[in-house]
């Protein structure tokens, strides 16, 4: 048996990696305050070697899983002989243990990217950032090794395991969690930034260069990873929706708020050397919420639909981690930011004072979602009534705000730096304008509702801006003379000149507007829920549903119910649809599995439910419960994201924005001063 | 002159320049502070056992989470035109309040166990349920049913984790059948 | 008040922020330890309310059980507490019951268990209940307000109930709730 890498193995392994993070917050920052050169040479080498020891570790986990060793206790509660090897390594991190786990690991590689891509970091400020990484890793493995630890022995070992649970068998949710924590942690490296920034008293337009690229990664992977987890709603859970306002959910999207705002604020630091204590407290508050979010939904202070098996001892634990990562950088920030000078000058009509705009309101509508998260808590602990916040409050409350920023952001991106008007920018934009009224008013006559036309305005108009911006900056001077070729030559030309930062912002724009349609478009959404027999139709809309025969099939490990369900519009066939029930016959449990048949411009969306009658119930005809759904524009929500995401990814390999890029001038200035 | 001159404009930015971002700070603050207390006061949900729901019945258009047990053998299905309805009765142990729901209950909904149901409740009519909550399973599970799984002693996270739904089910069934049998009649 | 010091006031916003919130969710889960808060809980709250009536049998054939007579005559306060064989944390909460039984009255009623084994459930160890009952249909369990077992009411002389806990007791809980409200009554 590989006795290298077994549970022991890992176990010390996490053991080893938590000293060497100890080590890796230490010293370096003894090194920093000492000026002792060798000591900050040090940082670098202590995040790899901590980072080999956690992958070590997590690698145990992993094969302890393969090789299905039972007598680890999370191996036997979550993972069983007969799960397909794919699920047996995803479910290591399916459970609190092994997510905890996932979590150190992926700061320890934020830690040694930090360490091998920041070549052209002062050597101070890189072996600052390094030590708050360290620091922080070492709270949660010091919490992984104290209350949830991934390799605790169970005896006597059990035979099999009980983790075939059918429904956590599924690729979304599979790939989810390591996507949604990559984003998470990442704004641990910005949120490192900061407090380095606040310890050494200097925060630079290189400062903003330094944290944005990490921010926008970030930033990337949580977009991802929330739209990832919404559409494993939208097509596992069956019940037609893709965002539920649950407290997991807001926990991941208040840090995605503030990172869009951290992103966007670090750009007028870098461009402008302005809004620099601002940005600062923004890097902190993306991790602080990134942390508090999924800690306290674990902790069971939040009551959420998905909830790992919460005990209260850790929530103490973690509460005071929290307390010492949080509460420590906002006293540094209390303490040092007043001394940080002010920062440049701009008119309220400016590029900046557009970012400062979106700002302000993404700030807004983070702190109404926090409000409505943390309310029932807080009123229940106060008043002992127990209430939740739901849709219809996060509704009245986030569209209101969200709409003034997607008009905002279309003409903000075309205003120049420091000062501008906005007669030009509009009179360039004159023709989306038109087009964004035509639509409106198109909207208001066929949607139903105000709101949702005022949202497919303005996602248009988002849209629209963001191409006209740029056509515009690759339009070629007009010249008659030369022919179309020429001039698409010319496009082209300019095109690839054009700061690949641009086309990712503009490109990350119209991913917001194409997820904003899908959004307006699910507002419009049809749902029947139907009992009908077979032979049966549903009219709805120009939609008819036809249930044509239900049949009997057996799966590997399951037995099926399918249905055939024809979909005709306007009397055409356009579908036959498969919607089936699976009845895990060892593991005792019944799954939906939704058919959906996609045009890209609408979803159809059926889930069979029960069976009555029939056979076994005095020969009466059988029906069977359908849910029945036209979600106009539904996957326009989770391509928004990703075109979010490319946007993202694409201004990250903006020459100047990579990893660590060396700054123009005062690289070494910086690090003469820091040192 | 003229050196006094940008000074003296620089600090007039600087000032207005302040003032901007103050006032479209507050005005901003001030806009999502009356949205969320306008939607407090209309849109929050309040989760009310029977009993609670009996003795101070909500106004007849306010949206309620009804939490309770479902009591056993209470589970009626009709069909209405096409769609399916459900008829069931919640109890907090001291009152029931019948349930109408139209639509699928969720996969592990099972009598004499824990739900929420999410509606609004008419005086003298029965309780019209937008939403049924009792889906669970081991990892993902209502809180509620968490919790009453707890309470009724059939899974205390110290030892281990909860049951797999089928014992749970068969648990169930089995003391429902017991009690109809031994009670001869309809829960109260 | 100067520009410096109002800045410095604004930069402590946050920290100040976060340290309300913060000690709130300290609160919170400070509270769901001592098991006085519990954000998922379905709040049943039977005290105040007198006892329901009901006539049980014992757990074997021919002895007798208790009802609500027997509680409103009893002299002392009576700890109520609802069990049942077939529930783990009843076994555990079995010890602390020993212990509690020699302060307190303490009565039992099984819910929803075979006699046999309630009985071999109860004379296992030794029986912590003066006298103990058997609601086999779980009606009863009902009437009082029972979601689950184990739980436990106190039922001062008279059949008022002054306390329902609706989790496995232990020895604090005990000494801190349920003690004085039962001294005070003696």
């Amino acid at each position: 048996m590989m006795t290298v890498f077994g549970a022991e193995e890992g176990h010390y392994a996490l053991a080893l990696a938590c000293v060497l993070a100890l080590a890796q917050f230490v010293l370096p920052l003894w090194g920093a305050a000492r000026r002792r050169q060798f000591l900050l040479d040090l940082a670098p080498a202590l995040a790899c070697a901590q980072l080999l020891a956690l992958a070590y570790s997590f690698l145990s986990l992993i094969i302890c899983a393969i090789e299905d060793d039972f007598s680890v206790q999370n191996v036997a509660a979550n993972s069983a002989i007969s799960k397909p090897l794919l699920y047996k390594i995803t479910g290591v991190w399916g459970n609190h243990e092994g997510s905890v786990l996932l979590w150190a690991l992926i700061l320890a590689v934020c830690g040694g990217a930090v360490a091998l891509l920041g070549r052209g970091l002062p050597l101070v400020l890189k072996a600052r950032v390094l030590a708050i990484l360290g620091g922080v890793s070492t709270g949660f493995q010091l919490f992984c090794l104290l209350t949830s630890d991934p390799f605790a022995r169970v005896w006597p070992a059990p035979p099999d395991g009980q983790g075939m649970n059918p429904l956590l068998q599924d690729p979304g949710l599979a790939f989810h969690p390591p996507v949604l924590y990559t984003g998470y942690v990442g704004f641990a490296v910005p949120f490192a930034f900061a407090v380095a920034a606040l310890i050494e008293g200097r925060v630079d337009a290189a400062w903003g260069r330094w944290v944005r690229p990490w921010a926008v990664a970030a930033w990337c992977f949580l977009t991802l990873g929330i739209a990832m987890g919404s559409w494993w709603s939208y097509y596992v859970l069956g019940w037609g929706g893709y965002w539920f306002w649950d407290p997991v959910e807001n926990a991941s999207l208040i840090p995605w708020l503030t990172g869009t705002a951290l992103v966007h604020s670090a750009v007028v630091v870098e461009k402008r050397d302005a809004l620099r204590i601002w940005t600062v407290l923004l890097a902190i508050a993306s991790f602080s919420f990134s942390l508090s979010g999924t800690f306290l939904v674990r902790s069971g202070i939040l009551n959420s639909v998905h909830a790992f098996a919460n005990d209260p001892a850790r929530g103490v634990f973690i509460l005071a981690l929290l307390g010492i990562v949080i509460g420590g950088s906002l006293v540094l920030f209390a303490w040092r930011a007043p001394s940080l000078s002010a920062g440049g000058l701009f008119a309220p009509v400016s590029r900046e004072g557009g970012l400062v705009l979106n700002n302000i309101l993404l700030c807004a509508l983070c702190a109404v979602v926090v409000t409505g998260t943390m309310y029932p808590p807080f009123m229940q602990i106060l008043t002992g009534r127990t209430l939740s916040v739901g849709k219809p409050f996060f509704d009245a409350t986030t569209i209101p705000l969200a709409l003034p920023l997607l008009i905002v952001m279309a003409a903000g991106t075309m205003l120049p730096w420091k000062r501008g008007h906005l007669a030009p920018v509009l009179r360039r934009l004159r023709l989306a304008a038109f087009v964004t009224a035509l639509s409106l008013l198109v909207g208001l006559m066929m949607l139903e509702g105000i709101l949702p036309a005022l949202c497919a305005a303005a996602a248009l108009w988002v849209i629209l801006s963001s191409l006209t911006d740029m056509a515009l900056r690759i339009a070629p001077r007009l010249d008659r003379a030369s022919t179309w070729r020429a001039r698409l030559g010319a496009a082209g030309q300019r095109a690839r000149h054009l700061p690949r930062a641009i086309w990712g912002s503009s490109i990350a724009h119209i991913g917001v507007g194409v997820t904003v349609l899908g959004l307006t478009g699910m507002s419009q959404a049809r749902h029947d829920v139907v009992e009908i027999g077979i032979g049966q139709t549903l009219h709805q809309g120009n939609l008819d549903w036809t249930l044509l025969a239900v049949r009997q099939e057996k799966g590997p490990n399951y037995e099926a119910l399918v249905a055939d369900l024809a979909v005709a519009r306007n009397g055409r066939s356009v579908a036959i649809l498969h919607p089936s029930r699976r009845d895990f016959t060892s593991q005792h449990q019944v799954t939906t599995d939704v058919a959906i048949r996609t045009n890209l411009m609408r979803d159809l969306y059926a889930a069979l439910g029960d069976a009555h009658g029939g056979t076994h119930d005095g020969g009466r005809e059988a029906r069977y419960v359908l849910r029945l759904h036209n979600n106009p524009l539904a996957p326009w929500i989770w391509l928004g994201g990703i075109i979010m995401a490319l946007g993202g990814g694409l201004s990250l390999t903006d020459r100047r924005h990579r990893f660590g890029a060396p700054m123009k001038q005062g690289r070494t200035n910086a690090a003469m001063e820091g040192a | 002159m003229t050196v006094t001159r940008t000074v003296s404009q620089r600090r007039m930015t600087r000032k207005t320049r302040r003032l901007w971002l103050v006032l479209s700070c507050l005005a901003c603050f001030a806009v999502a502070t009356a949205l969320v207390l306008n939607a407090f006061s209309s849109s929050i949900v309040f989760f009310m056992a029977p009993s609670q729901v009996l003795k101070t019945p909500p106004a007849p258009d306010r949206v309620i989470r009804l939490g309770g047990m479902v009591v056993a053998g209470s589970l009626r299905r009709t069909v209405q035109g096409q769609s399916p309805v459900n008829l069931f009765q919640v109890t907090d142990g001291q009152a029931a309040i019948e349930v109408r729901f139209e639509g699928i209950l969720p996969d592990l909904f099972r009598e004499g166990q824990s739900v929420v149901a999410l509606g609004t409740w008419v005086p003298g009519k029965d309780f019209a349920a937008s939403e049924v909550l009792a889906k669970h399973d081991e990892t993902y599970m209502p809180r509620e049913v968490a919790e009453a799984l707890q309470r009724s002693g059939k899974w205390d996270p110290r030892f281990g984790k909860p049951p797999s739904a089928e014992s749970w089910n068969t648990m169930t069934r089995n003391e429902a059948q017991a009690s109809r049998a031994n009670s001869g009649s309809p829960l109260p | 008040m100067t520009a410096s010091t109002r800045r410095r006031l604004l930069m402590a916003l946050p920290v100040a922020g976060a340290g309300l919130i913060g000690a709130g969710c300290w609160k919170m889960l400070s509270s769901m330890q001592a098991g006085s808060f519990d954000p998922r809980a379905i709040r049943l709250d039977a005290a105040s309310r007198d006892v329901p009536d009901f006539t049980l049998p014992g757990l074997s054939g021919g002895e007798k059980g208790f009802d609500t007579a027997a509680l409103r005559m009893s002299p002392v306060p009576v700890l109520v507490n609802f069990f049942a064989s077939w529930c783990i944390p009843c076994v555990a909460e079995m010890a602390t019951l020993r212990a509690i039984g020699q302060q307190i009255a303490l009565w039992g009623i099984a819910y929803k268990d075979k006699p046999e084994d309630a009985q071999r459930f109860v004379t296992r160890d030794g029986s912590p209940y003066a006298r103990v009952a058997l609601d086999q249909s779980g009606m009863t369990a009902i009437d009082w307000g029972v979601s689950g077992v184990p739980e436990s009411f106190l039922v001062l002389p008279g059949g008022h109930i002054a306390w329902h806990g609706a989790a496995a007791l232990d020895e604090a809980v005990f000494q801190r709730e349920i003690l004085p409200l039962a001294r005070q009554k003696r």
